[in-house]
């Protein structure tokens, strides 16, 4: 009889279902994962070691680019870190806005995660209907910093401009006659406040249409439920946070627990799985969406009522306007020596945490004084969470894999760094 | 918040008053550190014991500190141990943080592995290895992580250049990847600055 062994399958990184580079080397038992070993790095870029070669403020710009689904929540982290070792605090609206950018990334990045991880078990339709809305918050990126996804908006001591009066139009071209273009562009005539106010009208909507697609579907409930389940005390000792904590059962959320900004006078809850497996974390994604479309309205509310600064009036660590320097000679060298030389932060170490939308994205920034970091290591959520990828598809099939890495929500920018 | 991070601090302090080298607060955090031969029996204290409750490893991180203090021309260099490890702990029972750094020998950077108390320090392990050569001892599986398969070398070293040592580009003639030493030259578009004046030192700024 014919000796029949285990073999190794490789799995990437060319995978659709890969989720950009992820290279996993499975050895498996027929149809059975034995050992999985995922082999990251493909998209290392060295993030850390080039932020040591650059000033504090023009890293910003390499925060975007880690996470690149969720641009602003990684800028949230880097530049509350910032802010912790030198001292300052933003203004309230800033404060305000911070957050209500950072839920409208919230949004996106579910939004993605829900059509990517509906694309690769298998749902075509929920894909095209999340790129739908996506579409939307991207023009508040937009309208509010220039850039659609790397925005470089949060600055240390607030963010780097107001809310401005106005939204992006569509314009006419060959493929929409003035009659679609006037449509298209009915609810962008007012402010961007207007624009947001209409969305969070139109968005439990949607999500409850996404949930009409997947939520009862058969197809989708064999796909998730009972697949790499969690018990809450493996995920501690995994260094799961963020919904796939949550999904397991344990109530942790770093906007109640350790509230940063203005978080805690906020109105909004935390969902909680029961089982641990793919289907309970899906529920609570989906459920997050629903909230933060709910404290996005309530910043929407304060915003309109509260006029003021949107950043510390520090010219060490704040360029002045550009008018001023017209005339104002203070200005002007204010303004030559942070864009030729930064700002310094005092020596020291600080480690600065917020709920990303993945789990906690954590900065850590050791000073020893000068105008760039000594060393900066960021914590980026998936990374533990495709170290789990191992014990998670174990003993499962191969379809399998491909629903558990979807369920991490994986995005190597910053598992890679 | 404040009140409950003297607590920490305090507790720990009485805790293992001599078996650790320091304990700091600074900004809000506490920081303790460890000489090398404790650091298992610490992080196994700190896991179980209900007052620290510490059970979750959220971040492990290597520290070169070879130019701590200096600046681009290398003056007022720091001296002291060369490696270091820096844990971030977080408590989800207590609602608490806690680092933990251990300095380790500047020849052979090598510490225990805390696997057996967080199991999620497997790959950070790992990257800490690749990316700085600290060996852990116990480690099941230290294989590099982040860099190229055949990597040479440990990148976030400060005597490793950013540009790197080597480049690659594909070979028509040999019909495959080829490595060559770099052609590009360093570069520093702003120059590392340690301003000693407290020029920004800033005050509280609550006028919002």
């Amino acid at each position: 009889m014919a000796e029949i062994r285990n073999y190794t399958l490789n799995f990437g990184p060319q995978h659709p279902s890969a989720h950009g580079v992820l290279r996993l080397v499975l050895e498996m038992d027929g149809e059975v994962i034995e050992r999985a070993d995922p082999h990251i790095g493909l998209l290392h870029r060295g993030t850390e070691k080039l932020a040591e070669g650059k000033p504090y403020n023009q890293n910003i710009g390499y925060m975007d680019r880690l996470d690149y689904v969720s641009m602003m929540c990684n800028e949230h982290g880097y530049v509350l870190a910032l802010e912790k070792l030198l001292g300052v605090e933003a203004p309230l609206r800033a404060q305000y806005i911070r957050v209500m950018f950072a839920e409208m990334t919230r949004i996106l990045n579910h939004l993605l995660w829900i059509g990517a991880h509906g694309l690769d078990i298998g749902a075509m339709t929920v894909f095209l209907y999340a790129f739908r809305e996506r579409e939307d918050l991207l023009d508040c990126y937009e309208a509010v910093s220039g850039a659609r996804m790397h925005a470089t908006y949060f600055r240390p001591g607030g963010v780097y401009r107001d809310l401005p009066e106005c939204m992006p139009q569509y314009k006419v071209s060959q493929w929409h006659n003035e009659k679609e273009t006037r449509a298209r562009n009915e609810n962008r005539h007012g402010s961007l406040l207007d624009f947001i106010e209409d969305f969070t009208r139109r968005f439990p909507t949607y999500v409850d249409e996404y949930e009409t697609l997947l939520t009862d579907n058969r197809i989708w409930k064999q796909r998730t439920v009972g697949i790499g389940v969690v018990t809450p005390e493996r995920a501690l000792q995994l260094g799961f946070t963020g919904p796939m904590l949550r999904g397991s059962g344990i109530e942790w959320d770093l906007r109640k627990k350790q509230p940063y900004e203005v978080y805690d006078r906020l109105d909004f809850d935390i969902p909680v799985g029961v089982t641990g497996d793919c289907y309970d974390r899906y529920l609570v994604r989906v459920e997050e969406m629903r909230q933060s479309n709910r404290i996005i309205r309530q910043c929407v509310d304060w915003l309109r009522s509260n006029p003021g600064p949107v950043v510390i009036d520090n010219h060490k660590i704040v360029p002045p306007a550009r008018a001023t320097m017209k005339d104002d000679m203070e200005s002007l060298i204010h303004h030559f020596k942070l864009f030729t030389e930064g700002f310094c932060l005092p020596a020291g170490e600080a480690y600065a945490a917020v709920e990303h939308p993945k789990g906690e994205f954590g900065v850590y920034i050791l000073s020893d004084g000068a105008n760039k970091p000594y060393r900066l290591k960021i914590r980026a959520p998936g990374f533990p969470h495709i170290a789990a990828t191992d014990e998670m598809s174990r003993g499962h099939m191969l379809a399998d894999v491909v629903a558990i890495i979807g369920t991490q929500d994986i995005v190597f920018g910053e598992v890679d760094r | 918040m404040t009140q409950s991070v003297q607590n920490l601090a305090q507790a720990v302090q009485q805790r293992f008053a001599d078996r650790i080298q320091s304990c700091t607060v600074n900004v809000g955090e506490v920081t303790v550190v460890v000489a090398q031969p404790q650091l298992l029996e610490l992080c196994q204290a700190l896991r179980d014991e209900p007052q620290f409750g510490f059970d979750t490893l959220i971040d492990l991180c290597g520290v070169d500190y070879l130019e701590y203090g200096a600046g681009e021309t290398g003056a007022g260099r720091y001296h002291g141990p060369r490696f270091a490890v820096v844990y971030h702990l977080l408590s989800v029972a207590n609602n608490q943080r806690l680092r933990v750094r251990v300095f380790l020998d500047d020849q052979h950077p090598r510490v225990d592995s805390v696997i057996t108390v967080w199991n999620v320090a497997n790959w950070y392990e790992r990257e800490a290895f690749d990316l700085f050569g600290i060996m852990f001892n116990g480690h099941p599986d230290l294989r590099r992580l982040l860099t190229d398969y055949g990597f040479i070398g440990h990148p976030f070293r400060k005597d490793f250049p950013l540009i790197g040592n080597v480049e690659m580009r594909y070979d028509p003639q040999k019909k495959r990847v080829v490595y060559e030493p770099v052609s590009i030259e360093p570069r520093i578009n702003v120059p590392r600055v340690i301003r000693e004046d407290h020029r920004y030192m800033v005050v509280d700024h609550k006028d919002h």
